[in-house]
């Protein structure tokens, strides 16, 4: 195929749309008469409600209803329908349910009003009487409550006790990582449509279309007459993976009044569900005198909800990543009242992996090995947790390519000798993993007589190319230019598609895309071999080319026929596709990898940090579209560079509340925060993991960067701080002037 | 946010007069709309006093300069005569907010901007501040933020100006339009500590209205500094920050203002401190010795006990930094 765009480094397709403002978010659908909700949350962690005085809200003129749990209508009694596609084990979170307070910040009532001030002004109105109980948010104070995760982790290889009993090296190390919330750019919305039938349309902000219709329709025993479209999602990050909050309310409001309703979340709200759990991570670490491992141990203790059990894959890593023949895992979680943590960026693998990470760097200082020696040393040429070989690994090309980029050989290996002036520099480094998962999923591809090819999967595109890449997969297979072809998701009535996340929507849906459209060339292929002295007659899907709008003959490139004229004579042509993931994957292990270079600043006296270049090397297969790809890792490193840095929840725990609830106090990085930041792809063959031979790129750009930028104040000072965020303060303690 | 009425008058003396009960004057808005979408302020009536004449910058005869109290942030901090003769204070003016809220938010405003304490913010939970009474759960909750100087009892908040900091340090004069008049207010005597009254930021009575913001003629515009730390690198309210301001002749300090933000109630400056600068060599020693005096008294809570070392640092550091020369 000649010029195919796969692989290419193309323009967003919904750019213009995006920046012309044509592309409509969640809250941004109109409706005369549409009504304007807004939530009113709990102000205590725990207890029950008393009393609901709404009479002076009801009084304010504009306010059509204000509901609570006393007069929502009736919703399902017993837990199945509330389990969404990413439920975790327990009782999930049901809104205005009843009286009991489960968390601080928990909406308790929706004022509903002809305009969102007149709705939030009668929302400050409505009187709670709350009878609160003794509550628990702190983790550390409740590790005595720890239980077991349900979860299946490897089992223990070796015997690891005995190992580090007899370990040259000897490390035992706590890192710490806090409460994150997720913010995208875009609040959480929900505009739901009460259409003339009693069936509702409705627009919100999601990364699965069909997660949020079963669950509707479960809630509130709606089958068939529920439909949700969310063509654009500002961001969201895990955020949108389960149906939140205000979809509920929504929905309720609008059965109730039989009328449209909208509740979109302000900042502050987005505080109120999921969020990455804080964790406690203990490691240890043994190895012969070379630094070569010879024993793992990694315990994480993470936070849950009083309700459900929320688990992630946060300790197998430290079973896959190195080549260790004694290792043991441990995952604990400890209830406490709060909302139920949420699948957020590279979920597990962010928290679980720097603490890794953290830990082998401490491991090169101690056998006295360069840090990326190191991990040249402990490379593991199999997934020794399943053990199977990977269906391909390209991480000893990051390392390579990666330290070359950013200049790793003029490193010099003492802390503390590199400065310019009252600046000490650093330079650390750390290696990242995520899962190549391929999920179940449809696909439909349609030409038309006008020629364009319409291919639509239920996915979501939350910022990450979505549009862009299906178009560029579509295309190439069928030989079409871009323009030719449109891409529709976020429907829940198109082809079945999963969630999207976990970095699988390529993978999954991409995959799906592929085989829909070459069920369509076999469609144009007996179509044409139907046309009267068909020169394709006999001829076989692989005799033939798509490129340039046409089907040629390999055999004799002068046989063109232009597929408009095959639609002409044939008719529309359809073709949906439901696969799943290919047998050949059971034989092997399948993982994204990266590298991550990072250069730090650091002011010696006053403990100020500057991350003032970063490196990451991935490898992630076949990349479908460098441009977009690149986006996500860029994203994903400053992501990181957060997480070292800035970002943390903070709980007052005497209130049970969250209390740098906004933008302005919870701190993600600036512009004026990061400096450069080179990416690179290293070639990468892969037939096994899809037929595409492509990982996705969502999560890996964020693992790793963390533990690069605490590996590398480390390096810039000698203080290992070994709890997340590293603010100035944790650098100050015993700081030389 | 509450129903209110709203007024744009265009002379000084009908603004002071449609003054009521529970009015608030506003210009920009960068604070108070957002306070009150907290529900945190609920005025029944705005006085927008943007139609008002007080957006110009002159030089005044004594050789200092006059700003208007509606002069924006951003215009103040890139005037020629600003920049030139105070650079201190157009430095401090960029190390604040964002180019969007300076680009909005009013000399004037700028004072009376209220404090960034997440218990303030919260309508929900108590604060003495926002409701005196009902307590002050950042004594045991999260003080990271709060203050280590001049704290009380009823509130340990801070303000969050980085503007008012190179004020106090440039001794402004604050001229302030009432129902009694007209009068005169030194910067110093302008905000006040929280006491038991932590619900009063600063001494304007009921009803009064800042015109402008006087400068003397000394700037300091060979020797000074605004340093800024915080958690990130721009947007972020200040841990500590030091406006030092030196006039040195052959190495030894004949003038020296020091004030510090982010650490109290109020700009923190010490009449000791800075005379302890004075006949000195612009030396370390000197500049530690002023560090401790300025720093006396201090004291942290849980979350805050390392601003007490991060500003003597700090402090000896913008010292450092201002005997070097101000900075391009």
């Amino acid at each position: 195929m000649n010029h195919s765009p796969v692989g290419q480094p193309l323009d967003r397709v919904d750019g213009p749309k995006k920046v012309t403002g044509q592309a409509r978010y969640a809250a941004e659908f109109p409706e005369a008469g549409l009504l304007y909700g807004s939530v009113v949350n709990s102000r205590i962690a725990k207890g029950r409600i008393i009393r609901i005085d709404a009479s002076a809200a009801e009084a304010v003129p504009g306010v059509a209803l204000v509901l609570t749990h006393q007069n929502r209508p009736p919703v399902a009694s017993y837990d199945e329908p509330y389990e969404d596609d990413d439920a975790g084990d327990g009782s999930p979170f049901r809104p205005l349910y009843n009286d009991r307070i489960l968390y601080s910040g928990q909406p308790v009532a929706l004022v509903v009003a002809d305009n969102l001030e007149l709705a939030r002004y009668a929302g400050s109105l409505v009187e709670i009487e709350y009878a609160a109980e003794p509550h628990h948010t702190d983790l550390r104070a409740r590790l005595d409550t720890a239980h077991q995760a349900e979860v299946d982790l490897p089992p223990a290889r070796g015997d690891a006790a005995q190992a580090l009993s007899e370990a040259d090296i000897r490390l035992d190390l706590e890192y710490s990582t806090p409460v994150e919330h997720h913010n995208p750019m875009e609040p959480h919305a929900s505009t739901v449509h009460y259409l003339a039938g009693g069936q509702l349309e409705i627009h919100d902000k999601t990364q699965g279309v069909q997660n949020c219709m079963r669950y509707l329709e479960g809630v509130f025993g709606m089958e068939g007459q529920i439909r949700i479209l969310s063509p654009f999602t500002g961001g969201a990050f895990g955020s949108g993976l389960r149906p939140q909050y205000q979809l509920v309310l929504a929905t309720m409001a609008a059965l109730k009044l039989k009328r449209s309703v909208r509740v979109a979340l302000k900042r502050q709200q987005m505080f109120t569900f999921g969020y990455r759990p804080r964790s406690i991570q203990r490691l240890s670490v043994g190895a012969d005198s070379s630094g070569r491992l010879r024993a793992l141990t990694h315990q994480a203790i993470g936070q849950t909800s009083s309700f459900e059990d929320f688990t992630e894959h946060e300790v197998e890593w430290t079973g896959m990543l190195y080549d260790c023949p004694n290792v043991k895992l441990n995952y604990q979680l400890v209830p406490l009242d709060v909302y139920t943590p949420l699948d957020m960026r590279a979920p597990g693998a962010a928290i679980g992996v720097y603490a890794l990470e953290c830990a082998m760097d401490e491991l090169a200082y101690a056998a006295g090995v360069d840090p990326v020696q190191l991990r040249l040393s402990n490379y593991s040429e199999r997934n020794q947790n399943q053990d199977l070989p990977y269906s391909s690994k390209a991480l000893r090309e990051c390392y390579e390519q990666g330290a070359e980029r950013f200049g790793w050989s003029q490193r010099s290996p003492e802390p503390r000798s590199m400065r310019e002036g009252n600046q000490l520099i650093g330079w650390g480094m750390a290696t990242g993993v995520w899962e190549a998962l391929q999920m179940p999923a449809s696909a439909k591809a349609r030409m038309g007589g006008d020629g364009k090819l319409v291919v639509s999967s239920a996915t979501a595109d939350i910022g990450t190319g979505t549009y862009t890449v299906m178009t560029q997969i579509a295309a190439s297979a069928l030989g079409l230019p871009m323009e030719r072809v449109d891409f529709q998701l976020g429907d829940s009535s198109l082809s079945t598609a999963p969630l999207e996340g976990g970095s699988a929507t390529v993978s999954s849906v991409g995959s799906a895309v592929q085989q829909a459209c070459a069920g369509l060339q076999q469609k144009l292929l007996d179509a044409v071999q139907q046309m009267p002295a068909s020169a394709f007659a006999g001829a076989r899907l692989e005799d033939v080319d798509f490129a340039d709008g046409s089907m040629t003959l390999k055999a004799d490139p002068q046989q063109a026929v232009e597929l408009e004229k095959i639609i002409a004579a044939a008719g529309e042509l359809e073709v949906e596709v439901s696969i799943e993931p290919g047998e050949q994957r059971d034989n092997y292990a399948t993982a994204t990898h990266s590298a991550v270079f990072i250069e730090v600043k650091v002011d010696e006296a006053l403990g100020t940090v500057k991350v003032s270049r970063a490196v990451s090397a991935i490898a992630a297969g076949r990349v479908i579209n460098p441009k977009t790809a690149g986006n996500q890792i860029v994203g994903g490193v400053v992501w990181g560079i957060g997480m070292a840095l800035h970002e943390e929840t903070q709980m007052d725990h005497n209130l049970g509340r969250f209390m740098n609830h906004n933008l302005s106090e919870y701190h993600i990085p600036v512009n004026a925060d990061i400096g450069e930041i080179d990416v690179l792809f290293v070639e990468e063959h892969d037939e096994v993991v899809n037929q595409l031979g492509s990982k996705g790129v969502g999560e890996i750009g964020i693992v790793g960067v963390a533990a690069a930028v605490a590996n590398a104040i480390y390096h810039a000072t000698g203080k290992r701080v070994r709890g997340l965020p590293i603010t100035l303060d944790k650098l100050l303690q015993d700081a030389s002037e | 946010m509450n129903p209110f009425s709203y007024a744009r008058p265009t002379r000084i003396d009908e603004a002071i007069s449609l003054f009521g009960p529970q009015s608030r004057y506003i210009a920009g808005g960068t604070n108070l709309l957002d306070l009150m979408k907290e529900n945190v302020e609920r005025p029944k009536q705005l006085i927008d006093i943007t139609g008002l004449p007080l957006d110009s910058i002159e030089e005044t005869a004594d050789g200092g300069v006059r700003i208007g109290a509606l002069v924006s942030n951003a215009d103040l901090a890139w005037h020629a005569l600003i920049e030139r003769r105070y650079p201190l204070l157009a430095k401090a003016i960029l190390a604040g907010a964002s180019p969007q809220l300076r680009n909005m938010a009013s000399t004037g405003g700028n004072l009376l901007q209220r404090t960034r304490c997440y218990y303030f913010y919260d309508s929900t939970v108590p604060c003495n501040k926002r409701e005196p009474g009902t307590g002050c759960p950042a004594r045991d909750g999260l003080n990271r933020m709060h203050a280590i100087l001049g704290h009380s009892e009823q509130c340990i908040a801070v303000h969050p100006s980085d503007m008012c900091v190179a004020l106090a340090a440039l001794d402004a004069v604050v001229h302030v339009s009432g129902p009694q008049g007209e009068r005169r207010v030194d910067f110093r005597d302008f905000h006040r500590l929280p006491g038991d009254e932590p619900e009063r930021d600063n001494t304007l009575a009921e009803g009064e209205l800042i015109t402008a913001i006087e400068l003397p003629a000394a700037g300091y515009a060979e020797h000074s500094a605004y340093l800024k730390l915080r958690d990130r690198a721009s947007y972020a309210f200040a841990l500590v920050s030091v406006a030092a301001a030196l006039d040195i002749d052959g190495g030894v300090i004949r003038s020296a203002r020091i004030a510090l933000g982010g650490v109290a109630h109020k700009p923190w400056r010490d009449d000791a401190a800075e005379a302890s600068l004075i006949g000195e060599a612009a030396e370390p020693p000197a500049f530690d010795r002023a560090a401790q005096l300025l720093l006396q008294g201090a004291s942290g809570f849980e979350h805050n006990a390392f601003k007490i070392e991060l500003a003597r640092r700090a402090i000896k550091r913008a010292l450092a930094e201002a005997a070097r020369g101000t900075a391009a």
